[in-house]
């Protein structure tokens, strides 16, 4: 029997496993993938927003901002890539100026820092604006972050300190019992105390499964275009248009690792597995885009991908179900989501101290180290650490510098890479130009090889995404 | 730091070629920098034959091809350095290297031969909408497991792409006991040479489908089928027109580009066609005393091209390190009409020995035309082609006399003509 079990290992779920790990408690996080950051956090806009767009009094306000201001000494503490490089929002119209006034009031509220910028102001921070800029808001607070590499972070950082994950850890019901939840999986059954639903889009059927307050999740999909990294300098802000009814609208911004990508549109659906882009969704994002920068380079897209928010239409749903005591929802997170998950993290912290009043993790480290990343450092940092261990002289995704000894450390870290996915959201092999052409064969070999499987066994991203069928003329009849 | 005469970044068919070549001029100060673990390059995943027709006068396999030249590397003792990746180069011709022997390596070259060949086009490049599910390979990728590891990406198979590479996968595929459903192009021709797809498709039953792309790409986890529709005159797919192709592996040959990375850290000036360097008759780029050759200059279809241009890159280097300056006036030669790009771009007169080849590519197909050549305004060549096609590299040789001819030409203009 558990303490706490965290439904889903996405960016809410690992930061309240790592908020949790400070305690001594017992805590479980079952994840349906077989990795961590597999969901809606691996697929996302990347943004650590000031917190201008929510409504005032909100959650989503409230854990924006709070969330926003954690992230310097996070990204810190996790060793994850984070910068603020400001944002953003474009008025493309004399007419819409009274609108990005009445917007920024909110910001106000909010308490955001923010400047008013007239067309040549703006130019002067971003030269490669589009014409039809006429005016913007400037928010020094903004910032970028790689979403994956964070959850990937927490989650080694909650492992080290006691959390137990379980992944490929698919839950098919919960029972509500006297003192206890029994969680069905298809690893068996598992107890405990308090649950803490953070299953992104599948957020309503956990919730729905305990409480007859019933909720439902919309997976909204929005789709993305990824380019080299030779246009990543083309602007160094994040670039958002006067929000729209659907949301934030299609954001073009530099990436932490120096890509530029631009997106989302947003889709609601009803199938919560359909992560496919689409020809007029991908057309429609470029063609937003055009109005917010002036040149976008299709020739440098290297690829392209969708994300399923989980929207709700209202806040973000958070705290102990009315009719279910200890299950407890981070539920219906979507965007600010990422941003505000540090402060989710601290919320459900708070809820649990109160019931449990549980005694702290003397051991708790809040310090962890990422992966070396060989094309960040000094040719005197690279020649000491191919000293210690020669694999890190050996380059094997050329398009992003990455090292066998970069690619063996993701392997055998906590929590370690299984699969191509894996490694590629833990070293960023294969996630270059050639899009993994090159490293990919070389990939499979090394997982193969520290793993102690066949080539055969290996995927690309867990379930039945093997790369490769068999052995050479097998099939011949 | 290292000191060497001529680096040479790439030991691929055409830095390999080119290292010969430097060695046979007399400069023995010379070191390859190869980032695979073998020299060889590319050549080393085609098994199939059609290599060395014009170098050999013989048909050889890829490896036996770059093993001719492997054997000359050895036996003149040409020092090469594998599993060694260049990190970077600059426009004083300092290159940074890495290897696990080495650590990090800083060398000073006095010149250096670019020869780092080039990569396909991936997926995103043709921005192909659908599911990002397993199963989905450049063709390339797919050769170097058949052929090279000996595994199979999967058994019913699409290609995208009638490049070469993909003309070969379709054959090596079914030869390894795959089902190829279809090769399927975008345009109304293909980019590959007309003996693979002899010698490929038609002997094998495999059809080619012009005009056609994939619109859709269907799996949760693995592959399993493809949308494809015909292409109409907006070179958009036409509506009502879409097929569903079962297959679990969908095969890329969409292009290839020269991978100029480094080149680019060098401040080498880059043809916005090509993606390769612009070189002059010697193959100098805009950096003094930096050459280039073979795909990373430009993508050639055969590796004989390869080597005879990196035989010429060897020489002028060679040459340059004996103090040759490659400086002094340059004819332009411009690419027009139906012409997409010459190498070299710049001619300097006085070091055309005899002959110089201009390579080129057209940027359609053209039945019953002419290629000209005006020096200046005055037509001097006017070749009859019965056929021209993107997948075909052509070449127009000026001569000595031709420039001797024309001695204060300023530019020459190459363009597909009608009668």
């Amino acid at each position: 029997m558990y303490d706490i079990t965290i439904i889903g290992a996405g960016v809410v779920g690992c930061s309240i496993a790592r908020a949790l790990s400070k305690y001594d408690l017992s805590v479980c996080v079952l994840e349906k993938d077989n990795d961590v950051a597999s969901g809606t956090s691996k697929a996302n806009s990347a943004i650590v927003h000031p917190g201008e767009d929510p409504i005032p009094g909100t959650l989503k306000a409230k854990l924006n901002v709070r969330g926003n201001a954690m992230f310097d000494k996070l990204s810190e503490e996790l060793d994850f890539p984070f910068k603020r490089n400001g944002s953003f929002v474009l008025c493309l119209s004399e007419n819409e100026i009274p609108e990005l006034k009445e917007y920024s009031k909110r910001g106000i509220a909010n308490g955001v820092k923010l400047e008013f910028l007239n067309r040549q102001q703006a130019l002067e921070k971003e030269p490669n604006l589009s014409d039809e800029v006429v005016a913007a808001l400037f928010f020094p607070t903004g910032g970028i972050v790689c979403p994956y590499e964070m959850t990937i972070a927490l989650a080694e950082n909650a492992f080290t300190n006691g959390v137990e994950f379980k992944l490929e850890t698919e839950v098919a019901n919960i029972i509500k019992e006297k003192d206890k939840y029994t969680i069905e999986t298809n690893k068996g059954n598992i107890e405990s105390k308090i649950v803490i639903n953070a299953a992104g889009i599948f957020s309503d059927v956990m919730n729905n499964f305990v409480s007859e307050k019933k909720i439902k999740i919309i997976p909204r999909r929005g789709q993305y275009c990824l380019f080299d990294k030779v246009q990543g300098d083309m602007i160094k802000s994040t670039l958002f248009q006067l929000p729209t009814k659907l949301g934030k609208g299609v954001l073009v911004t530099p990436t932490v690792d120096g890509n530029l990508l631009v997106g989302p549109d947003a889709e609601d659906l009803e199938d919560k597995y359909d992560l496919e882009t689409t020809q007029e969704g991908l057309d429609f994002i470029i063609s937003k885009a055009r109005k917010s920068v002036k040149d976008i380079p299709m020739r440098d897209v290297i690829t392209s991908f969708a994300g399923l928010r989980a929207h709700t239409g209202g806040d973000f749903i958070i705290g102990e179900v009315e009719d279910a005591p200890n299950f407890i929802n981070a539920a219906g997170i979507e965007s600010p989501g990422l941003t505000s998950s540090p402060a989710i993290g601290e919320m459900i912290e708070e809820i649990i101290v109160k019931k449990l009043n549980p005694r702290k993790n003397e051991n708790f480290n809040p310090i962890r180290k990422g992966v070396p990343k060989f094309r960040e450092l000094s040719n005197e940092e690279r020649r000491k650490l191919i000293a210690e261990n020669p694999q890190y002289g050996k380059i094997i995704c050329r398009c992003e510098t990455v090292t066998e000894g970069e690619i063996v450390n993701a392997i055998h870290r906590p929590l370690g890479a299984r699969t191509l996915d894996g490694v590629k959201k833990r070293t960023r092999a294969g996630m270059g130009r050639c899009q993994s052409g090159f490293c990919s064969p070389r990939v499979v070999d090394i997982l193969a090889r520290e793993l102690k499987v066949e080539r055969t066994d290996i995927t690309k991203f867990g379930g039945h995404s093997n790369i490769l069928i068999g052995k050479d003329k097998e099939q011949v009849k | 730091m290292q000191e060497y005469d001529i680096v040479i970044i790439g030991g691929g068919p055409a830095g390999l070629a080119a290292a010969v070549s430097v060695k046979e001029q007399g400069i023995d100060n010379i070191l390859i920098l190869e980032r695979d673990n073998q020299l060889g390059g590319i050549l080393n995943q085609c098994i199939h034959n059609g290599f060395g027709l014009h170098t050999f006068k013989e048909e050889l396999t890829g490896p036996e091809y770059a093993q001719r030249f492997i054997d000359k590397v050895e036996e003149m003792k040409i020092p090469y350095k594998l599993n060694t990746m260049v990190l970077d180069l600059n426009k004083d011709k300092v290159i940074t290297a890495v290897n696990e022997e080495d650590g990090i390596i800083e060398i000073k070259a006095k010149a250096v031969i670019l020869a780092m060949g080039c990569r396909e086009r991936p997926r995103g490049a043709i921005n192909i909408p659908g599911s990002r599910c397993a199963g989905i390979y450049t063709a390339g990728t797919a050769q170097k497991f058949v052929n090279v590891e000996g595994y199979m990406p999967g058994k019913e198979v699409v290609i995208l792409g009638s490049g070469d590479i993909g003309l070969i996968m379709a054959r090596r595929m079914t030869l390894e006991g795959a089902k190829v459903k279809a090769v399927v192009e975008l345009m109304p021709y293909s980019s590959g040479l007309k003996r693979n797809i002899v010698q490929c498709l038609d002997d094998f039953n495999i059809p080619l489908l012009l005009s056609h792309t994939v619109t859709d790409i269907k799996g949760k986890d693995r592959l399993e089928g493809v949308s494809i529709a015909k292409i109409g005159k907006d070179r958009k797919p036409v509506k009502g027109t879409e097929q569903y192709i079962p297959c679990d592996t969908l095969l890329l040959s969409v292009g290839l580009l020269p991978e100029n990375e480094l080149s680019r850290k060098a401040e080498v000036k880059l043809s916005k066609v090509t993606g390769g360097a612009e070189v002059d008759e010697s193959l100098q780029t805009s950096i003094e005393g930096i050459f280039a050759c073979g795909n990373v200059l430009h993508v050639h279809d055969l590796v004989d091209n390869v080597t005879t241009e990196s035989i010429n890159a060897g020489k002028s280097a060679a040459e340059y390190i004996r103090g040759k300056s490659c400086k002094g006036e340059k004819i332009e030669v411009i690419a027009t009409d139906g012409v997409r790009y010459t190498v070299p771009k710049y001619i300097n007169v006085n070091n055309v020995d005899k002959v110089l080849d201009v390579r080129f590519r057209v940027g359609n197909v053209y039945k019953d035309s002419y290629i000209s050549v005006y020096f200046d305004d005055a037509r001097e060549m006017h070749i009859k082609k019965r056929i021209l096609t993107p997948g075909e590299m052509e070449t127009v040789k000026l001569t000595k006399a031709h420039f001797e001819k024309y001695p204060n030409c300023k530019r020459i203009t190459i363009k597909v003509e009608g009668e």
